[in-house]
């Protein structure tokens, strides 16, 4: 039995920023589980397309109820294994990405495919999906979603990551203007003032009925 | 615009850092101005490349990184339909 999960993201960035973004995405805010990163393997095809292999080092910790069945020296590394092919002709990136380490406790398999959204052409859309399994006799199921529910933790984070690495990117573009960054931050200053105050206000009506 | 955040990660072995580095700022630099523009006049990060390679594979090989005899893309050939 393999678990399968599948959807769809799409980032604020053109497909050009977000394959740039990709190779420069580590470290950001949201990546303090991923400890190093290599290219292990990279070329130029014949027909243009770039192909790499960068291999990861990630933290994983098991939850508590499944350390108990697992060996006591277990390593809480995980290494990883991303492969990539970049076709700027058809402007896609496809990524399969999969753990090499403690594959028969839990695996996870990730495929992505990155193209232009067709609805708005400076906008990135991503195709995932991803097959979680385990052989671990008894535990299987439980096991598949535990690794289904942190997948998809760390889709989010991946995408979060890609956010701040992209909106960093685009705001040190030179055709961005100092006005135009100076009213964001305003903005983005009103807005945290603003949450402040409702979380204040929200904090103050509980302790009322308290 | 050039962008180098990614530049700061470590490698897997502690003494390749420099060298990686060294090899994603010029990677960097050519994928964004030349790769993705279809400009196809060589390679410039080729010797800082195979610099770090030499590096990167012999901390794989001394700390048992078992990458050998995985192939490109590989998994996804016995995917289980589902």
């Amino acid at each position: 039995m393999v678990k399968y999960f599948c959807c769809a993201d799409l980032l604020k960035g053109t497909w050009d920023q977000v394959c740039t973004a990709f190779w420069q995405r580590y470290p950001n805010p949201y990546s303090n589980h991923v400890l190093t990163e290599d290219i292990i393997f990279r070329e130029v095809t014949p027909s243009n397309c770039l192909i790499s292999r960068r291999l990861l080092t990630k933290t994983s910790r098991a939850p508590r109820w499944m350390e108990r069945y697992l060996p006591k020296k277990m390593s809480s590394l995980a290494y990883i294994i991303e492969d990539s092919i970049v076709d700027p002709q058809k402007r896609t990136m496809t990524t399969l990405t999969w753990n090499i380490t403690h594959a028969r406790l839990m695996s996870v398999e990730e495929w992505c495919e990155y193209g232009i959204n067709p609805e708005n052409g400076s906008w990135t859309q991503i195709k995932r999906e991803a097959w979680i399994s385990s052989n671990v006799f008894g535990l299987s199921r439980a096991i598949q979603e535990f690794g289904l529910a942190r997948f998809k933790t760390s889709v989010t984070k991946t995408m979060k990551g890609f956010d701040y690495v992209l909106a960093k990117m685009q705001g040190e573009t030179p055709s961005r203007t100092l006005a135009a960054t100076a009213t964001e931050r305003a903005r983005e200053t009103a807005l945290a003032a603003k949450e402040k105050a409702k979380g204040l206000a929200s904090h103050a009506q509980k302790k009322q009925y308290v | 615009g050039i962008y180098l955040y990614g530049v700061l990660k470590r490698s897997v072995g502690e003494a390749c850092t420099d060298l990686k580095r060294e090899y994603d700022q010029c990677f960097n630099r050519w994928f964004a101005e030349k790769f993705l523009k279809g400009d196809r006049s060589g390679d410039p990060c080729s010797e800082s490349f195979r610099t770090y390679q030499r590096c990167v594979h012999k901390a794989i090989k001394d700390k048992d990184i078992p990458i050998d005899g995985v192939e490109f893309m590989g998994p996804s050939k016995d995917k289980p339909e589902t």
